[in-house]
This record gives C-alpha cells, sequence and structure tokens, in this order.
C-alpha cells in the first residue's frame, strides 16, 4: 500500500480529492477555499501601514493561515513518507522544448538551473524568484482570487467571474511560455 | 471550544491539500510547463476533474440542505467582476508562467524542500501588499 502512495498520484487520482476540498471547507466552518487571501492576511498581520486595504481584522482569518501551514507540512510529508525517488516523468517534447532553450538539468520539482540559492543573485534567478514571484502576489490579489479562489472553488459554484478570470490565468501562461521564455531563459 | 482544537480540522485539510498538491505533481514547473505547451494532459484532468468533482458536491450540498458541521447553513460568497478580474488575472497568469507555482504550490515547494521559494513567497506577499497600496489608483 505505502508503495503504491509513493509512485505519482494519477490526475483521475488527486484531481477528484482537490475538488472535495470545496465541499469540506465549507463543511468544516462555511469557509471559501482561496489560498492567494493569505498573502493579504500576512501583509495585514505584519505590514499593514496604515493603508485601508489592510485595516481588517485577519486573526478572523486565521484558519486560512492554519490551512497554508498544513499545506507545508503535507508537502513535507509527501518528500519523506510519501517520497517518490524517480524524478517528475516530464513529457518528451517539453524535455525536448526546454533543452532548445538552454536547460540541462531535469532533476527535482523545477530547473535547478533557475530557482536555487546559487542562482538567486542573477538575472535570471531575480527574474524568475522575484519578478515572478511579485506578478503572483500583486495578480492575485487584483483579480480578486488564484487558482484554488477562482478556478476551483468560483468555478465549482458557477461563478462566471472565476471563468473569465481563469481564461485569463491561462492567457498569461500562454504568453510567459510562448512569449517570454525564448527572451529570459 | 478551545482555539487549537477549533483549528485543527483546519490543518488537517491543509495537511491533505499539500498531499494532493504534491503528490499529483501540480507544484512542479515542469508540468506547468507541459500544461502550457499543450504537451500531456495531466494538469488538464487534475485542474478539469477538481471542478467536476466540486461542483458535484456543492450542487449535492444545497440539493439536500447540507449544513456545516456546526448546523449552519452553507454560505457560498459571490465573486463580482471588474476589470481588475482580467487585468490582474493576466499579470498573475504570466507570474504563473514564471514561477511554476499558484499561491498554494508556492507553500507546498517551500514544505517539499524547495527553499528558495521562500524568497518568492516573500515577494508574491510584496506584490499584495504593492497591490493594496495602489489599489485606489488602478482601474477596476
Amino acid at each position: 500500500m505505502l508503495e503504491l502512495l509513493r509512485q505519482p498520484w494519477p490526475w483521475y487520482v488527486a484531481g477528484p480529492l482537490i475538488g472535495l476540498t470545496v465541499p469540506l471547507l465549507l463543511w468544516i466552518g462555511n469557509k471559501s477555499f482561496g489560498i492567494s487571501s493569505t498573502l493579504r492576511d500576512l501583509c495585514a498581520a505584519c505590514v499593514p501601514a496604515g493603508i485601508p486595504f489592510f485595516q481588517y481584522n485577519w486573526k478572523d482569518r486565521t484558519w486560512n493561515l492554519v490551512y497554508v501551514a498544513g499545506i507545508m507540512l503535507g508537502a513535507l510529508l509527501s518528500v519523506t513518507v510519501l517520497g517518490n525517488p524517480e524524478p517528475v516523468a516530464i513529457a518528451p517534447d517539453t524535455v525536448a522544448d526546454l533543452q532548445a532553450l538552454g536547460l540541462t538539468d531535469f532533476s527535482g520539482l523545477g530547473p535547478s538551473e533557475i530557482f536555487s540559492w546559487d542562482v538567486l543573485l542573477s538575472w535570471r534567478g531575480l527574474i524568475f524568484t522575484v519578478v515572478g514571484g511579485f506578478l503572483v502576489g500583486f495578480g492575485t490579489r487584483y483579480a480578486g482570487g488564484c487558482t484554488s479562489g477562482h478556478s476551483i472553488f468560483g468555478l465549482s459554484t458557477l461563478q462566471w467571474p472565476s471563468l473569465v478570470a481563469t481564461i485569463c490565468f491561462m492567457a498569461g501562461g500562454f504568453i510567459t511560455t510562448h512569449l517570454l521564455l525564448p527572451l529570459i531563459l | 471550544m478551545s482555539t487549537l482544537r477549533s483549528y485543527l480540522p483546519y490543518l488537517l485539510a491543509g495537511i491533505l491539500f499539500g498531499i494532493l498538491l504534491t503528490k499529483a505533481e501540480v507544484i512542479s514547473w515542469w508540468r506547468i510547463q507541459e500544461m502550457y505547451r499543450l504537451q500531456s494532459f495531466h494538469m488538464y484532468g487534475v485542474i478539469g476533474s477538481a471542478v467536476v468533482t466540486g461542483a458535484i458536491s456543492v450542487w449535492l450540498m444545497k440539493r439536500f440542505n447540507v449544513r456545516t458541521r456546526n448546523g449552519e447553513p452553507i454560505v457560498i460568497q459571490p465573486k463580482s467582476f471588474d476589470k481588475g478580474i482580467v487585468i490582474g488575472g493576466l499579470l498573475f497568469g504570466i507570474g504563473w508562467g514564471i514561477t511554476g507555482a499558484c499561491p498554494g504550490p508556492l507553500y507546498a515547494q517551500i514544505g517539499a524542500g524547495m527553499t528558495v521559494v521562500v524568497v518568492t513567497l516573500l515577494s508574491a506577499i510584496a506584490g499584495t501588499w504593492t497591490y493594496g497600496k495602489l489599489r485606489e489608483k488602478l482601474p477596476h
């Protein structure tokens, strides 16, 4: 059993279980599933700086900070107890495309040539880590949610603004992959 | 109810979600690249089946008047539309393509040992802070 759990989980197992997060959080305490709002809560808790957008009682949303702490713990368990020694089985076409862009190391969760402390202070490291992270935080709050809040919770509850948001998320990613990556990789 | 005990279900739900994200490899930059290059069905399968399952369960909860575990009626918070959905959505999408991680996977990558992602997360918090600071001046 443990051996089976250690394998990567197929989409038709993980996807439906991820979807059950929506009713689970509603059942536990009437909570709307959404991760990016924790970034706002952390701003409100740590650096509100008198900004009206951060003047609210973030302590009422402690549940979500506990939830993301759980995400970190769950990920830790996944790479230890449930760890899979095999590298991610990346589609051969993707490997070929990324090799053409100059990547050579295909081990790990992502390219160590981009995401590591060693390259953090190179222009490539700064773009992928600092600029990329900034866009994720700025964009999700501007859009009022991320993949969890809009694409999973919003679509599950049939809210059309979330469909527009999801289409824009995808469009942005296609722009990065096909227009920006050739320039910044 | 003691505070610690009231948060325990959220911690367990979070742990479960972290395991799902990591074991389905959706926190991998490679999987995001496969998705945006249309070279694997994996990510589409995960997100698509999650949405279908979520939608069916929410429909069932409404149909059978399911309440929260404390007996409250279920309330679904509405999402409103403004221009930010489009502009912010595109900006986030561009960032997602770069980092290979939306906010949930950012936390999961750190837990999975990609410690440099702490910098990405701090930068994402700075991005959210900047949005809050500029909010009144941005088109909505």
